[in-house]
């Protein structure tokens, strides 16, 4: 079978989850596509899980209502192998990138991280992914009884579902006790849309001047377009805005229509959250800045002069 | 404790990356310690030289013979001593985790403290596959950390914030950006760090193979249609702009 861990959020199946059917529809490997779905309180979530898959393995189990990679690799890898999975696909979210390397490591298979594109080559799994600051796209090849592979969001189309609901079942598992201690957690929220799915992003950077201005520009925009809202690391760094919104290497990959960025000088490590959007837009009062060479559309000009012109003429 | 640091080698971040071949061609280009991890070398210092009992911190890279240059850097930074295992090959990061967990154990290490993502490679697995070799828990994406006795106590990032943990040593900690500001090695501290031992393993005693194949790697290219428009008159450039987003474009309704 090939195992697909679910991803989910707020009791509903995540997006991801249902990239990840795709990706295991064209990766051409052996075996029913398999859900597993972790957690406590996740009926719902199987439902939903059950419209796109050939079966759902269902651990609904107080241990698991929260989220720890010890005991999440014990559970996946001990199901990979009751199953014999040919193929174990893990979202490729901070959590997901945390603990599928422990999943390999338990089932002795090769790792294929943060994929965008997956093939059977004969025996093997091939794959493409990002390297070199989403600069280089590169192809990699693991063979083996099991492969175990993390899904870039974003990378393959959302599956529909299909034909007959898969058969939902109830597992048991031998689950470790997990050794580290949660004293407190903070999430981050947002009224916007999700980065993950906005078509249209306004993001912000130093250059936008103050919190101040960050509301009033920023935020402005984006709410006069219904756009969601993202920030570079040195917003997020001066405090400015929440990390939830930073883009980048080290924040959230994004790949919308329009990326619209305001104050943003375009350092590689930003660009590598971005680049890859459909059409980017730069207004930077620098025209020697790099966002400018990876842009569609640039303004030369202050933001504080050209964004109220923008908010106006999009009233109209 | 003792402290494993683990340094990678990486071109900075604004150098042109060219690929020849089936990989990445790294000839001419200037090659840093890879800046996660030199918040986790910076980290360990920390710890020793807040009230944290640190016997020793040990680097290891493993790479090729360049990488004796990050080693050096971590040395001059205050690392006691450095371990190099000089390869050519390329490891993936499951694979790499056997030799991470074997040097780990004949050191007698309790601390790993690495960087949370490669900026070369992009890989986040190497913590979490060393800390499963070990059977050690880990916490990834930290940018808060700090040592009472045998606890650790910190703050790190998960999918929708962030979280405070506590856990027992041994264990494995990525670092990232906002954990440190990294120091900058002193003149007298690279001539001090000349003598300081870097003692070569040799590979073949770790019995790994890399379990992944790179076949191929090509460059990035979008091309952008790099249209500017004039921002001195401000309103006339926002209108310009909406109405190329919106018909030519077609990303505005
Ligand atoms: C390991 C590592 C990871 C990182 N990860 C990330 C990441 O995930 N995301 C990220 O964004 N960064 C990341 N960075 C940081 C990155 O290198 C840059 O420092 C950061 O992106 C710069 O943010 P900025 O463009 O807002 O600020 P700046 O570089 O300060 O640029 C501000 C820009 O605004 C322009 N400007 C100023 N005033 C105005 C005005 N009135 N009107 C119009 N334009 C104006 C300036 O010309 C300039 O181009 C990372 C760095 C490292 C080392």
């Amino acid at each position: 079978m090939i195992l697909v861990v679910a991803e989910y959020a707020g009791g509903k199946l995540g997006k991801s989850t249902l990239e990840m059917v795709t990706a295991a529809r064209e990766s051409g490997r052996e075996g029913p596509i398999t859900l597993l779905v972790l957690g406590q309180g996740v009926t719902d979530v199987a439902t939903e899980a059950a419209a796109v898959a050939d079966q759902v393995l269902v651990g609904d189990l107080g241990a698991l209502a929260q989220y720890n990679p010890e005991v999440w690799a014990a559970a996946v890898a001990q199901i990979a192998r009751e199953g014999e999975a040919s193929t174990v696909l893990i979202g490729g979210s901070r959590s997901g990138r945390e603990y599928a390397p422990r999943v390999a490591v338990k089932l002795d298979a090769p790792y294929l991280e943060d994929v965008i594109k997956l093939s059977a080559e004969g025996d093997a799994l091939r794959a493409q992914r990002y390297t070199f600051l989403a600069r280089v796209t590169e192809t990699v090849e693991a063979s083996g009884p099991v492969i175990v592979a993390t899904v870039k969001p974003g990378s393959f189309a959302p599956a529909a579902p299909a034909g007959e609901a898969g058969e939902q079942y109830d597992i048991e598992l031998n689950l470790p006790t997990p050794r580290t201690e949660i004293t407190g957690k903070s999430v981050e929220k947002s009224s916007r849309v999700a980065l993950s799915e906005a078509e249209v992003i306004v993001t912000g950077g130093r250059g936008v001047g103050s919190p101040e201005n960050f509301a009033q520009f920023v935020e402005g925009l984006a709410d006069n377009i219904g756009a969601g809202v993202g920030a570079t690391r040195a917003v997020v760094d001066a405090g400015w805005r929440p990390y939830a919104e930073q883009v980048g290497q080290t924040g959230k990959t994004v790949q919308p229509k329009a990326y619209i960025a305001l104050g943003v000088s375009g350092a590689v490590q930003h660009l590598s959250g971005m680049g890859k959007s459909k059409n980017i837009i730069a207004i930077n009062k620098d025209a020697e800045a790099p966002i400018f060479k990876v842009a569609d559309y640039g303004i030369v000009g202050d933001v504080s002069q050209i964004v109220p012109a923008l908010i106006a003429a999009s009233k109209k | 404790m003792k402290i494993l640091t683990l340094v990678r080698q990486v071109p900075d971040a604004e150098a042109r990356v060219k690929v020849s071949g089936d990989r990445v061609d790294l000839e001419g280009t200037t090659l840093v310690i890879d800046g996660m991890d030199e918040y986790g070398v910076e980290e360990a210092l920390r710890l020793r030289e807040g009230n944290a009992n640190v016997e020793e911190i040990v680097a290891l890279a493993v790479g090729p013979k360049k990488v004796e240059d990050a080693l050096r850097t971590a040395l001059a930074m205050g690392v006691d001593r450095a371990i190099h295992i000089e390869t050519d090959e390329r490891f993936d990061a499951v694979s790499l985790s056997k030799i991470v967990a074997q040097v780990a154990q004949s050191e007698g290490t309790d601390l790993i403290l690495l960087g949370g993502q490669e900026a070369d490679w992009d890989s986040q697995a190497l913590g979490a596959a060393s800390a499963e070799r070990l059977g050690w828990p880990q916490l990834t994406w930290t940018n808060e950390l700090n040592a009472d006795g045998e606890t650790l106590t910190g703050r790190h990032d998960v999918d929708d914030g962030n979280e405070g943990f506590k856990v027992a040593l041994p264990a494995v900690i990525t670092a990232q950006q906002g954990l440190n500001e990294p120091r900058y090695p002193t003149l007298p501290n690279i001539m001090k760090a000349k003598k300081k031992e870097l003692r070569k393993d040799d590979l073949g005693g770790f019995g790994v193979q890399p379990a992944v194949k790179y076949v191929g790697a090509e460059i990035q290219t979008r091309a952008r249609l790099n249209k500017m428009i004039d921002g001195k008159d401000p309103q006339a450039a926002a209108e310009q702009l909406l109405d190329l987003l919106r018909n030519e474009a077609k990303v505005l309704a």
